[in-house]
C-alpha cells in the first residue's frame, strides 16, 4: 500500500465515512438482548452513542473498557474483564459484542486471547453471555467494514451445522429500521421462515417503554442466527461486498449455504431481481400486493419521468448504496453525473459497470475514497440540479444553492431518517415522489409568476 | 398548581439508591450521592475514574480539548492527527455558532481536519502525514493559526505533534502552529482536555499581541462557547451597557481577539469549570484579576451586570447599566408573569457539564420551579462546592498526569489592575473575585446532589421524585422521554437558543413551558404508573471496581 492518493492530498477535509467501530456498534444493536461494547477510551462510546442517538432518537448504550494511561501502556486486559463483569451484572444480556478501537488494535491487545482467559476465570459458576468479537480498527476501512465484520463474526460465533431446513438467511446490511420493517412483512408474505440479521428495527425505532428495560426489545434472538448454517440459503445485500467479509460468504464456505448476492433493491430492476430470487428460493410467486406495489410504481414513472429526465444528479455515500442508486435514477432518467464515496473497496466502478453498462459514455464519474472538499470540487464543474445523500452534505447544499435529497445515514439535520424507505417498490416509490418533488419544488420557488397547479 | 408538593426525605432516597450496590461499590458511590445543606456543605467525590462497563456520559480528553475549548474560535484550522472518527464526531456537532465581520473573513468551524489516519501511518508514523496536511491546509487557506489534537494512537506510536507544529510553524514563517497531547485515555474525563486547552492557548496564542485596546471598561468572556447563539446576546447587553469585550475563551472568538486578550483590565468567567486555569495563568502574569459571574437567567445577568460595574467603580457605567436592566427587565417580566401560573410549582433535575447544572437553576427558579437534584459529568470537588476547598483536593494520578504551567508574572506586562485591598474591599462587596461558591451553596437544603450519575441512579431518581423536566444530553433524551419524562438537551439545547442574557432567558420560559406542559406527555404511561411493574425490574445496580 502507497500513501499517494489520487486526488494529491494527503489530509482529509470533511470526510465522507465514519470510523469503523460505529458500524459494528449498530450491527450489535440488531442482535437481540445484546449490549455492544467498545473496547478503548471512553470518549469513543460516548462519540458513537450520541452520533448514532441523533439519527435514530432511540436510546443507545454502549459500555467501553474506559481506558486510562496506564492501561493504554500495560494493556486492557484488565480493564475488559471488569468492564465485561460489570456490564453481565447490570444487563443480564444475552450477548455482548465487543469491538476493537484504534487504541486497542495499535498497542496489540489479543482481544480472543483475554476473552478465553476471561472464560477460565469465571469458570462455570454462572453462564456467562456469548460474546462476539469483531476487529474493528478504526484506520482501516470506514464504517461499513466494521457493520459487516460484527454481522459476520455474529454469524461465526453462533451459527451451527445441522440437517437443512426450509430456512432463507436475509443479510439486508446497513439499512433503515423501516427498511428492516418491509423487508420482513416481505418475507412474512412469501411465507417462508427466515432470518434477517442486524434486525435493529425496534431496537432503533420503537415506542415508549411501558416497563423497564435493561435492553431494548427486538433483535434477532441468538437462537436465529444458530439456526443461518441449515438454511437452505443466504440473501445478501451490497454490491461491493465480498464474499470473505461477510456473514453469507462464511456460511457458504462452512456448511454450503449457497450466497444469493445482490445489490440493495433500489428501482424495479433491482428490486425485481430480488423478488425472482425470492420466487425461485420458495417455489412461489410473487404475493399480491408487491405486484400491486410494482404497478403503482411503474404507473408513478410514467407519470413523473418528464419532470426528472435528464435532470443531473450528484450521489455521495457507501459506497453499496450510491450503487444501487445509481442504478435507480438511470431507470427514471436522471443522470449521476457523480458517484461518490469515502469507502474505498476498489469495486464501486466495476460493481456500477455491471448495472450501468453506459457509465463512460453518458461521462458517469465514479469515485472511492473521496471527501466533501472534493465531491464540492466536482459539484462546481458539474453543475448538476439536485444532490442526494446524508446530512453531511447541507453546508455543500448551501454553498452551491442546491437541493439536498437526504437519504441514508447519517440524516441528523431532519426529523425521521429512522422511518426512511429505501429499499423495494414501496421504498422505491418514496424515494422516486421525493426527488420528483424536490424538483417541482425548485421550479415552482424559481418561477417569477408562481404557479399551484401541475 | 402543584405549589404544595411533598418531596421524598433525601436521606430515604440515597440510602435507596445506595442499598441495592454491593458493599464496596456502596462505600465508593456513597461519597458521590450526597444531601445538600446549604450551611455547612459536605463532601463531594468527583473528578474520580469511571469504573470499565458502566455506562458513563462523559467523554475524552479530545473531546474536552478540541471540541470544547478550541472548537469555537472560527479562524484557526483545527486538524485531528488519528484516524477519522474522532474528527468526524466533533464536526458541527456542539453547535458552536460564530459571525465572521464581512463575509470574506475566515471561518473554518464548517470544516472537518483529519490526517485520516491509515494502518501504515500507525506501523511506520504518522508525522510526515501530519507536516503534509499542515502545509496542505496552509496552501488552502493561509490560516493565521493552524492547531493540532492528538487522538489515541498518536501518543502510542511516539509521534512528537509538538516538534512537527514547530518545524511547520518555522517553515510556514507567517502561521502559528502548535500542537494538543490530548489523546482520549489522558484523565478521566473531557475535564483534562479542557485543562490542557487551556496551557496550550496560554502558551501559544494569548500576549502574542500587545497592541492597546481602545474602550474605558475592558474586559475577556471565559469559558462561553456560543452555543446556540448564547454570546451574540452576551455580546448585544456588554455592546449596550458601554462593556468593551477584548476576547471571548472562546464563543465568537477570532485568533487576534485571543492574542490580545491580555490588554484587558478583567476576566469574567462563565463556564468555571473548563477555563479557570486561564483565569488564574492570567493573573498570575498579567495581573488581571478574574470574576465568576453567570449570565443564564435574567436575575442573574442584571446581578453579573451590576458586579462589572462595581468592579471598574465608575458611576457612568453603574448608572448605565441600571438604564439597560430598566430597559430589558420588562419585557422578560411581562413573560415569566404569563408562563409562570403554568410552570409555578413544578421540579426539574439537572445533570449535565461542568457548569450547566448549577447556572440554570437560576432560570428554573424564575420560573417558580424547583430543582430536586442535580450533578456534573466531569466536574471537580471545587465546582460543588467552592474554591476554598481547592487545597483539600488530593491529586490523584489521574490528575497528576496533566500538565500544571509554572508561570511566574511577566517582566514587562505584569500590571495589577487593582490592589490587593481594593480586591479584598470588592470580595467584602458580594464579587466572587478570585472565587467561586460553587452550586451547592445556592442549593435548597435537602436537595440532592449527585456526581457522575449511572443509568440505574437516573431511572430510579425520576421513579421516586418523577420530574417535570429532566435536563441533560441527547445521551439521556430518549432514554428518559420513553419513561414519559420531558428532556431537555442543556449542551445543544435541542436545535434552541440562545438562553443567556435577557432575551434568552425568555426564550428558555418558553421552551421549557412548551415541554412540561405538553399534551404528549399524557400519551405515555409511565413505567412506575403501571399497576405490576415493581422496580425490581429496573436496571441492576450490582457492579465491581475491581
Amino acid at each position: 500500500m502507497t500513501t499517494v492518493n489520487m486526488t494529491a492530498k494527503s489530509a482529509t477535509q470533511n470526510a465522507c465515512k465514519l470510523c469503523n467501530p460505529l458500524g459494528a456498534c449498530l450491527a450489535f444493536r440488531g442482535i437481540e438482548r445484546c449490549v455492544p461494547f467498545l473496547h478503548g477510551s471512553q470518549g469513543c462510546a460516548t462519540y458513537i452513542r450520541r452520533y448514532l442517538i441523533s439519527h435514530f432518537k432511540e436510546p443507545i448504550d454502549i459500555a467501553s473498557s474506559n481506558f486510562n494511561e496506564e492501561t493504554a501502556v500495560f494493556g486492557g486486559s484488565h480493564n475488559l474483564k471488569l468492564g465485561l463483569k460489570n456490564v453481565t451484572q447490570q444487563y443480564k444480556p444475552d450477548v455482548i459484542g465487543i469491538a476493537t478501537t484504534c487504541l486497542s488494535e495499535t498497542i496489540g491487545d489479543d482481544v480472543p486471547m483475554i476473552l478465553r482467559e476471561y472464560e477460565t476465570l469465571m469458570g462455570s459458576s454462572a453462564p456467562l453471555p456469548i460474546m462476539i468479537f469483531a476487529s474493528t480498527p478504526s484506520y482501516q476501512g470506514s464504517h461499513m467494514e466494521g457493520f459487516h465484520a460484527a454481522v459476520r463474526s455474529a454469524v461465526k460465533t453462533l451459527a451451527e451445522a445441522g440437517p437443512k431446513k426450509n430456512l432463507i438467511n436475509l443479510f439486508s446490511g446497513m439499512i433503515s429500521p423501516a427498511d428492516i420493517r418491509y423487508m420482513k412483512d416481505i418475507m412474512t408474505d412469501f411465507g417462508v421462515p427466515f432470518v434477517l440479521l442486524p434486525d435493529y428495527s425496534q431496537t432503533l425505532d420503537g415506542g415508549p417503554w411501558a416497563e423497564y428495560h435493561r435492553i431494548p426489545p427486538g433483535g434477532t434472538p441468538t437462537s436465529a442466527i444458530a439456526s443461518t448454517g441449515c438454511a437452505s440459503a443466504s440473501i445478501e445485500f451490497g454490491s461491493t461486498l465480498e464474499s470473505h467479509k461477510s456473514a453469507a460468504g462464511y456460511l457458504e464456505e462452512k456448511f454450503g449455504v449457497t450466497r444469493h448476492h445482490l445489490p440493495l433493491p433500489i428501482g424495479i430492476k433491482a428490486s425485481d431481481r430480488f423478488f425472482a430470487v425470492l420466487e425461485k428460493l420458495t417455489e412461489k410467486p410473487m404475493p399480491a400486493r408487491y405486484e400491486d406495489e410494482r404497478r403503482r410504481l411503474v404507473d408513478a414513472y410514467a407519470d413523473g419521468h418528464k419532470y426528472v429526465f435528464g435532470q443531473k444528479t450528484i450521489l455521495y455515500g457507501e459506497e453499496d448504496l450510491v450503487i444501487s442508486l445509481a442504478a435507480f435514477l438511470r431507470e427514471i432518467g436522471v443522470v449521476p453525473v457523480l458517484c461518490a464515496s469515502g469507502g474505498k473497496s476498489g469495486l464501486m466502478k466495476k460493481r456500477l459497470m455491471e448495472l450501468v453498462p453506459d457509465l463512460d459514455e453518458l461521462g458517469i464519474k465514479v469515485r472511492e475514497g473521496v471527501d466533501f472538499v472534493d465531491i464540492e470540487n466536482e459539484t462546481e464543474e458539474l453543475r448538476p440540479d439536485f444532490l442526494m445523500g446524508n446530512s453531511k452534505g447541507f453546508t455543500m447544499s448551501k454553498k452551491s444553492e442546491l437541493p439536498l435529497i437526504r437519504i441514508g445515514f447519517p440524516v441528523h439535520d431532519r426529523f425521521g431518517g429512522q422511518r426512511l424507505h429505501h429499499l423495494g417498490y414501496r421504498g422505491t416509490q418514496e424515494l422516486f415522489d421525493r426527488i420528483v418533488n424536490t424538483v417541482i419544488e425548485q421550479r415552482q420557488n424559481a418561477s417569477s409568476i408562481g404557479y399551484t397547479y401541475m | 398548581m402543584e405549589a404544595n408538593r411533598i418531596y421524598p426525605d433525601p436521606a430515604l432516597v440515597r440510602e435507596e439508591l445506595i442499598q441495592k450496590y454491593p458493599t464496596k461499590v456502596a462505600k465508593k458511590r456513597s461519597k458521590s450521592i450526597i444531601v445538600n445543606d446549604p450551611d455547612t456543605i459536605p463532601e463531594v467525590q468527583a473528578n474520580v475514574r469511571t469504573v470499565p462497563g458502566i455506562i458513563t456520559q462523559r467523554g475524552c480528553s479530545y473531546a474536552g480539548c478540541k471540541g470544547v475549548v478550541l472548537g469555537p474560535t472560527r479562524d484557526i484550522v483545527n486538524i485531528v492527527h488519528g484516524p477519522i472518527g474522532c474528527s468526524f464526531y466533533a464536526w458541527l456537532t456542539r453547535r458552536n455558532q460564530t459571525r465572521p465581520e464581512t463575509p470574506e473573513d475566515a471561518n473554518y468551524i464548517p470544516y472537518c481536519f483529519s490526517t485520516d489516519m491509515q494502518e501504515e501511518n500507525v506501523v511506520f508514523g504518522g508525522e510526515k502525514k501530519l507536516k503534509q496536511a499542515i502545509q496542505e491546509a496552509y496552501d488552502l487557506f493561509h490560516p493565521k493559526s493552524i492547531a493540532i489534537f492528538s487522538t489515541c494512537p498518536v501518543g502510542l506510536i511516539g509521534d512528537d505533534v509538538h516538534a512537527a507544529s514547530r518545524e511547520m510553524k518555522e517553515k510556514l514563517g507567517d502561521c502559528n502552529v502548535f500542537g494538543f497531547s490530548c489523546e482520549g485515555y489522558r484523565g478521566v474525563s473531557q475535564s483534562a482536555g479542557h485543562h490542557i486547552a487551556n496551557n496550550g492557548v496560554f502558551k501559544h496564542m494569548v500576549g502574542r499581541n500587545n497592541a492597546a485596546v481602545e474602550g474605558k471598561f475592558k474586559l475577556n468572556l471565559l469559558g462561553e462557547y456560543n452555543i446556540g447563539g448564547d454570546a451574540f446576546e452576551i455580546e448585544r447587553i456588554f455592546e449596550k451597557c458601554g462593556i468593551t469585550l477584548v476576547a471571548s475563551f472562546s464563543g465568537n472568538s477570532t485568533v487576534g481577539q485571543i492574542e490580545n486578550a491580555h490588554m484587558a483590565d478583567l476576566n469574567v468567567i462563565l463556564c468555571h469549570r473548563s477555563i479557570n486555569y486561564m483565569g488564574d495563568m492570567m493573573e498570575t502574569k498579567y495581573g488581571i484579576p478574574w470574576m465568576k459571574v453567570n449570565f443564564v437567567g435574567a436575575e442573574s445577568s442584571a446581578k453579573s451586570l451590576r458586579k462589572i460595574a462595581e468592579y471598574f467603580g465608575d458611576a457612568g457605567l453603574k448608572a448605565r447599566i441600571e438604564e439597560v436592566i430598566a430597559e430589558e427587565m420588562p419585557k422578560v417580566k411581562a413573560i415569566i408573569d404569563e408562563i409562570r401560573p403554568r410552570t409555578e410549582g413544578k421540579t426539574a433535575m439537572l445533570f449535565v457539564g461542568g457548569s450547566r447544572a448549577h447556572h440554570y437553576q437560576d432560570l428554573f427558579t424564575e420560573l417558580g420551579m424547583t430543582t430536586v437534584a442535580a450533578g456534573y459529568e466531569f466536574a471537580h470537588r471545587d465546582d460543588y462546592e467552592g474554591r476554598q476547598v481547592l487545597p483539600s483536593i488530593k491529586i490523584d494520578a489521574d490528575s497528576k498526569n496533566i500538565e500544571e504551567l509554572k508561570v511566574t508574572p511577566d517582566p514587562e506586562l505584569y500590571n495589577p489592575r487593582k490592589t490587593e485591598a481594593e480586591l479584598e474591599a470588592l470580595k467584602e462587596k458580594g464579587l466572587e473575585i478570585i472565587g467561586y461558591e460553587g452550586m451547592m451553596k445556592q442549593m435548597k437544603s435537602k436537595s440532592l446532589v449527585v456526581d457522575d450519575l449511572s443509568h440505574y441512579e437516573s431511572e430510579k431518581l425520576i421513579e421516586i421524585y418523577k420530574p417535570d423536566i429532566f435536563c441533560a444530553g441527547i445521551k439521556e433524551k430518549y432514554v428518559v422521554q420513553k419513561m414519559g419524562v420531558p428532556l431537555k438537551q442543556l449542551h445543544s439545547y435541542d436545535y434552541g437558543g440562545p438562553y443567556t442574557g435577557f432575551e434568552g432567558a425568555v426564550n428558555f420560559y418558553k421552551d421549557i413551558d412548551r415541554m412540561v406542559n405538553n399534551p404528549v406527555w399524557k400519551l405515555i404511561k409511565a413505567p412506575w404508573e403501571i399497576a405490576g411493574n415493581g422496580s425490581s425490574a429496573g436496571l441492576e445496580a450490582s457492579y465491581v471496581t475491581q
